[in-house]
């Protein structure tokens, strides 16, 4: 079953033309790894799943990208798309409020009031994000206070509080040590029968590691989509393999 | 040895520097404490004026209620231009680049300026009189660039990553903004409304035009009043009450500093929530 079905897409920010023609399905309940040296666009087509596109300035998206069947371009409920398909940042956000606070903030957004419901959904997305044990006595507490780890889990609890069905996560380890690492990696595989997760990374061994298909980006175009370990063993591209190699430029 | 010589200099240079700051802010509080102190005593804080008592306490309550009364109206005025201008309207449009000019030209202008213009149009245009309301609305003019330049800066300073946070969430623009970033900018804000009640405590130029100089409680908004600052003033130019003058001032000291601690603890408790 694929989740998003993506044709012809290419965006432009005013004369740049960051993504070009790229046409891929991606599979629901599974992992799919975004690569490619930077700036060749990963994080444009991931923020394009969910319109986050239309906050810059000048850009401008053609083709379509179907979600379930829907084109989300046609569809003018922005607010509904993001509460479907969930965000993680690069580097972790946590608003400047307590734990609790960031958690309820996006069910709250979309209508949760009740203080026992939304006590339920707080606990239920820490649990989830496996940062329940390390807040829950301090739920009143900034979330600022949190280890850089600790806020990056923050912030996918907070995503999925609203019940999203996918999850985009935009390098959501670059800014972590290797123990914090590894627990969002191992969370990420739990997480993939619940959701489905696209997932941009630098680093190979994550790719292999947590994604069960893999997309190879260089200068905004797609050179090479498949099964993880196939991408990794037999790269069909030359310049797939290059990168993958590290005989990269 | 040279480098060493202009270093020490240096050191002295900035050690001095720092001394005669700090001295003559001592000098100067102490000297009106010292005048002042003397001089307070129950009948200034009678609740009429009169040439016996020079009551201090109609003043005092003006002063009060102009700050509050101005910062009533520029407060919601500039926070509303400044969060349009950072969150709503698009880079180059011209407007922005309209009200930003506006905006900083008046924060440079002597409010005697501001006094002569609320006089011309509040008091003889509108038909006001000699009033608190014209007084008030001189001042929250005054004091309009002040708050728009920092709820602008405060604003531009709350990093995108918290707006990013809140869009990926499936929250509009109206609810990240208002609960948000607002909630994030608001020590800045903050900072920018006491540097205005400040000025508005300090000011006499505007007001003497405006508000007039009548020493008694307003009855109403229509009516003349004088702040603290205007009372110093009338006090000292008719050079009968020179010792009531500094008690007055060590009054105006001693509500500019608890309204510093109130704000500072206000902001204190915003940031941590
Ligand atoms: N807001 C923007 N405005 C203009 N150009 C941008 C913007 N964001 C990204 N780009 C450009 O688009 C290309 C792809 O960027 P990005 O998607 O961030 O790459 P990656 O995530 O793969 O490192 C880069 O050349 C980058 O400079
Ligand atoms: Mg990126």
């Amino acid at each position: 079953m694929e989740k998003f079905r993506l044709s012809d897409v290419s965006l432009w920010y005013n004369d740049f033309k960051a993504l070009k023609d790229i046409t891929m399905d991606i599979a629901a309940n599974e992992v799919t790894a975004f690569i490619g040296p930077s700036g060749c666009g990963k994080s444009t087509l991931l923020k394009s799943l969910n319109r986050m596109n239309d906050l810059v300035e000048g850009c401008r998206i053609t083709g379509s990208i179907q979600l379930d069947g829907q084109d989300i371009y046609k569809d003018p409920n922005i607010n509904g798309l993001r509460k479907r398909v969930g965000m993680v940042f690069q580097k972790p956000n946590p608003f400047p409020m307590s734990i609790y606070d960031n958690i309820a903030f996006g069910p709250r957004t979309h209508g949760v009031k009740s203080r026992l419901m939304l006590d339920d959904l707080v606990e239920k997305a820490l649990r989830d994000a496996a940062v329940w044990e390390e807040t829950k006595d301090r739920l009143k507490k900034s979330a600022l206070s949190l280890s850089g780890g600790q806020q990056q889990r923050l912030c996918i609890a907070r995503a999925l509080a609203v019940e999203p069905q996918v999850l985009l996560m935009d390098e959501p380890t670059s800014a972590l040590d290797p123990i914090s690492t590894s627990k969002i990696e191992e969370l990420v595989t739990q997480l993939k029968e619940r959701y489905t997760i696209v997932i941009v990374t630098h680093n190979m061994q994550q790719a292999t590691r947590i994604s069960d298909k893999t997309a190879f980006f260089l200068l905004g175009e797609l050179v090479e989509y498949g099964k993880t370990e196939q991408v990794f063993s037999l790269p069909r591209d030359k310049r797939c393999e290059d990168y993958i190699t590290g005989r990269f430029g | 040895m040279k480098q060493k010589i202009t270093d020490t200099l240096l050191q002295v240079a900035t050690w001095l520097a720092a001394a005669l700051t700090f001295g003559a802010l001592f000098f100067l509080i102490a000297y009106i404490l010292a005048r002042g102190i003397p001089h307070i005593r129950p009948s200034l804080f009678a609740l009429h004026y009169n040439t016996q008592n020079v009551s201090l306490l109609p003043a005092l309550i003006t002063t009060v209620l102009t700050v509050v009364l101005s910062l009533a109206v520029a407060v919601p005025l500039g926070l509303f231009t400044a969060i349009y201008l950072v969150e709503y309207a698009k880079r180059g449009n011209c407007l922005v680049a309209l009200v930003r000019m506006t905006a900083e030209t008046l924060s440079g202008i002597p409010s005697i300026v501001y006094g002569l213009f609320g006089m011309l149009f509040f008091v003889t245009w509108l038909g006001w009189g000699f009033s608190i309301l014209a007084g008030t609305f001189t001042l929250a003019i005054m004091i309009l660039p002040l708050i728009l330049r920092t709820a602008e800066e405060s604003l531009k300073a709350v990093p995108d990553a918290y707006r990013e946070g809140a869009f990926g969430l499936g929250a509009g623009r109206l609810r990240t903004v208002f609960r948000i970033v607002l909630p994030a900018a608001a020590p800045g804000i903050l900072a920018g409304v006491i540097l205005a009640v400040g000025r508005i405590v300090g000011e006499t130029a505007a007001l003497i035009y405006t508000a007039g100089t009548v020493a008694q409680i307003p009855e109403s908004l229509m009516a003349s009043g004088r702040t603290l600052s205007v009372h110093m003033y009338a006090l000292s130019s008719e050079g009968l009450y020179t010792g009531q003058a500094y008690a007055t001032a060590v009054v105006l000291l001693v509500l500019v500093a608890g309204i510093n601690t109130l704000s500072a603890a206000l902001a204190k408790k915003i940031g941590e929530g």
